[in-house]
């Protein structure tokens, strides 16, 4: 479904990526993790073209993100995101904000449009909550309001950018349930840059750690915490776990 | 002081009241011409195509380091030439007005689309909307609602500004005062009387501007 293959990336003349290869298969999920600074963040706005890479091939549900004159607006419709600082459009109530994408892009009628997003809606808890603004909701409510918003395009894989990086504690677990649920219910195909190891404990089938831009492993889930073979993940795992 | 006479402003008020008429038509048609130009060239210098972001940035800076009576003047003789025949002084003025404040909007909706996160348009791109979509249901809203107070401020310098339409003898409040005032031999009332219209207009568009401010700050 995603696929990296040695992917570098430069700032000017600062390396943020070092020949990243890695891959999400249909029905996986992934999580991508390591400290902050190492790249994860660029890594994953690169899968739907936000950030250019300047080498390597990325290659999405068999089109070429990294193609020159890919058609990236197509392409990024079919990959849902969602941001660490939620990035709802604060002009527009939540169901305009579900709707906007729908009808602009998908060419759907405002029915339709408003119909799957009260369908998205109510599943995420946030129904009652349609005719508000942004800055009336909580953090928490505002990043379940940006799920549904990219489910609403129907997409066939998610990108999460430390979604519950931004949120007050007690608000990480309503956003990391519609998450897990939709990895488990869904059998969603998600890429997951996180600190929330528990989450990757439930429901990723591997981790990748990265550090100072580069994929350091990349190992299924429970061998990556049993036994981290890296001096640096173990690092980063005593001091993520032992807090 | 006994002799002032008043009077002289109530026996010509229509005709004053079509010269403010002219000039609140200009600094609201100028206004609107002005901000949809200037939004343009704002677009186009943050648009990273250099040579459209070379062309947007000389524009402005050679607007902007010119007089506006001699964009007015400009205008006035040009466009007949470019066009082929006379448009009459109020087209080639309000032309002139627009080509002129669009470079003080464009530096206006320059900061107010910057003042966007660049977060919002990750969002808009992240759902496959095209550039223009972004721009247009995303990114100008929230800048021109950011900069509505600093429109406003511009809009009333505008208003002041049109007072210049006298050299192509437009006439507006100023211009219209002046006839009253040589002919009827009134030359402090009228000028009394201009100045008042000026300020209340002006204030009250300023009082209006801190009340949004207040408004968006809370």
């Amino acid at each position: 479904m995603i696929e990296m293959q040695s992917v570098s990336k430069w700032y000017g003349d600062f390396k943020v990526l070092t020949d990243c290869t890695t891959q999400v298969d249909k029905g996986e999920v992934v999580v991508v993790c390591g400290p902050s600074g190492s790249g994860k963040s660029t890594l994953i706005k690169c899968v739907n073209g936000l950030e250019p890479v300047q080498e390597g091939r990325i290659v999405v549900d068999g089109a070429e993100v990294t193609a020159r004159g890919a058609k990236l607006t197509q392409l990024r419709a079919k990959i849902g995101m969602v941001f660490q600082h939620f990035e709802l459009y604060p002009h527009m109530s939540v169901r305009e904000n579900l709707c906007l994408a729908q009808e602009k892009v998908l060419g759907r009628s405002r029915k339709e449009a408003e119909s799957r997003a009260e369908t998205l809606l109510t599943r995420v808890g946030m129904i009652d909550h349609i005719a508000k603004y942004p800055g009336q909701l909580s953090g928490g409510q505002q990043q379940r309001v940006a799920i549904a918003r990219a489910l609403a395009m129907d997409p066939i894989a998610m990108l999460f950018d430390e979604p519950t990086s931004a949120l007050d504690p007690e608000m990480i677990k309503e956003v990391l349930d519609v998450m897990v649920e939709l990895a488990r219910d869904d059998g969603m195909t998600m890429m997951v840059v996180t600190h929330e190891m528990g989450f990757a404990r439930k429901v990723a089938d591997r981790v990748v750690f990265m550090d100072q831009g580069a994929i350091v492993e990349d190992r299924p889930t429970q061998e990556f915490f049993d036994a981290p073979s890296s001096e640096r993940a173990k690092d980063f795992l005593s001091k993520i776990l032992h807090h | 002081m006994g002799d002032f006479d008043f009077a002289v402003i109530v026996n010509n008020l229509p005709f004053l009241w079509q010269g403010l008429q002219l000039s609140l038509l200009l600094t609201f048609l100028a206004v609107l011409g002005g901000i949809a130009l200037g939004t343009l060239l704002a677009l186009a210098r943050l648009s990273g195509i250099k040579p459209l972001a070379l062309a947007a940035a000389a524009y402005v800076n050679l607007i902007r380091s010119v007089p506006l009576i001699l964009v007015i003047f400009w205008f006035y003789f040009l466009v007949p030439l470019a066009v082929g025949r006379p448009i009459g002084g109020f087209y080639s003025a309000l032309i002139a007005f627009v080509m002129f404040e669009a470079a003080y909007y464009s530096e206006i909706m320059r900061a107010g689309i910057q003042s966007v996160k660049k977060g919002q348009v990750y969002a808009g791109q992240a759902t496959g909307l095209g550039y223009w979509q972004i721009q247009r249901y995303i990114v100008l809203p929230q800048a021109f609602r950011n900069m509505i107070p600093i429109l406003v401020t511009q809009g009333i310098i505008l208003f002041q500004d049109t007072s210049l339409v006298f050299v192509v003898s437009l006439r507006d409040l100023m211009t219209v005062s002046s006839i009253v005032a040589r002919t009827e031999g009134r030359l402090v009332e009228m000028y009394l009387f201009a100045a008042l219209v000026y300020f209340v207009i002006c204030f009250a568009g300023s009082l209006f501007v801190r009340r949004l401010q207040v408004r968006m700050a809370t």
